[in-house]
């Protein structure tokens, strides 16, 4: 199974790169953007067939490894 | 008095630790980070660098490293546990010290000299300090730049346990003075126990008066009486 996992800056925390690339497009006319956050995009392949189970195993990852919870956040995408 | 230092693929400052450890004749092991066992030691030393590339986030996968469950019983039971720069921001990702090093404000790698404020000497890393409040050390990071919840900040003041602040040369702590955007201006905070100290500043740089100056060597002369 394929499972998608996204994370991204907390919404109360500064995340200068985001800030710099949506400025970058204002100044490249792109004067419709309103804010860009960025993030991490992990694809994990998983030897388990169980959506829940293996959902319950990705979110363990997520909090262990893939991100720190005082600033990040974790989204899980199951194909 | 034995002390380690914990060495992991990116590590650059492991060998700077060791001399100095060294020169106060501080009898030193260098442990590779997948070793499962940690040789009798009073001190470990988390050493900077760029450990792992910096990958996933700062310090992250060091802490997760073999070696670091041996370390986490040594400084469980009250041993002494340094982490310098990396090391610093392995000791918060191995959840040891509360809060998080983000990246500098200005998003600029700095590698500067800069000044210190000594706020307390309760702990046997700085208690050597008294004879000397302000010191120069210098700084060599990209996520140095400390961040925590207001009420992680209060408890880590209100228990003394922020022994390093930047300041200017006359020891005032301000925003002018701050390097990287820290909250109160921190460069190190202690553990509850104070047996567990991480910080941005490099004292293993300045142990030589023929090498810019003597301030750090103030911190592992310490260690010696403690």
């Amino acid at each position: 199974m394929k499972i998608t996992v996204t994370v991204t800056l907390k919404k109360d925390v500064l995340d200068p790169q985001g800030k710099v690339v949506s400025k970058t497009l204002k100044n490249m006319g792109y004067n419709n953007i309103i804010n860009v956050r960025q993030g991490k995009h992990f694809e994990i392949e998983i030897d388990e067939s169980d959506k829940q189970k293996s959902k319950e195993i990705v979110e363990e990852i997520c909090k262990k490894l893939l991100t720190n919870t005082i600033i990040e956040d974790y989204n899980i995408y199951i194909n | 008095m034995r002390s380690s230092v914990i060495v992991f693929p990116g590590s650059n400052c492991d060998r700077d630790v060791a001399v100095a450890l060294k020169k106060f004749k501080i009898r030193n092991q260098m442990v590779w980070h997948n070793e499962s066992n940690l040789p009798k030691s009073d001190l470990v030393v988390l050493p900077g660098g760029f450990s792992y590339g910096d990958y996933l986030r700062a310090g992250c996968i060091a802490s997760k490293s073999k070696i670091m469950n041996d370390v986490i019983n040594h400084a469980k039971k009250g041993g002494l546990l340094l982490g310098i720069c990396n090391g610093f921001q392995i000791l918060i990702e191995a959840g040891l010290l509360p809060g998080i090093l983000l990246r500098n404000k200005k998003l600029k790698f700095l590698a500067k000299n800069i000044f210190l404020k000594i706020l307390t000497y309760n702990n046997k890393f700085t208690s050597n300090y008294k004879k000397k409040n302000i010191i120069t050390l210098p700084i060599a990071h990209n996520e140095g730049n400390y961040f925590a919840s207001s009420n992680i900040l209060k408890s880590l003041e209100d228990e003394d346990l922020v022994p390093f602040k930047y300041c200017d040369e006359k020891g005032y702590i301000n925003s002018e003075s701050n390097p990287n955007g820290s909250s109160n201006n921190i460069a190190g905070i202690l553990n509850a126990k104070k047996n567990i100290l991480g910080m941005m500043p490099h004292p293993e740089r300045l142990i030589d008066s023929l090498l810019s100056g003597e301030d750090g060597s103030i911190l592992f002369e310490g260690l010696l009486k403690s």
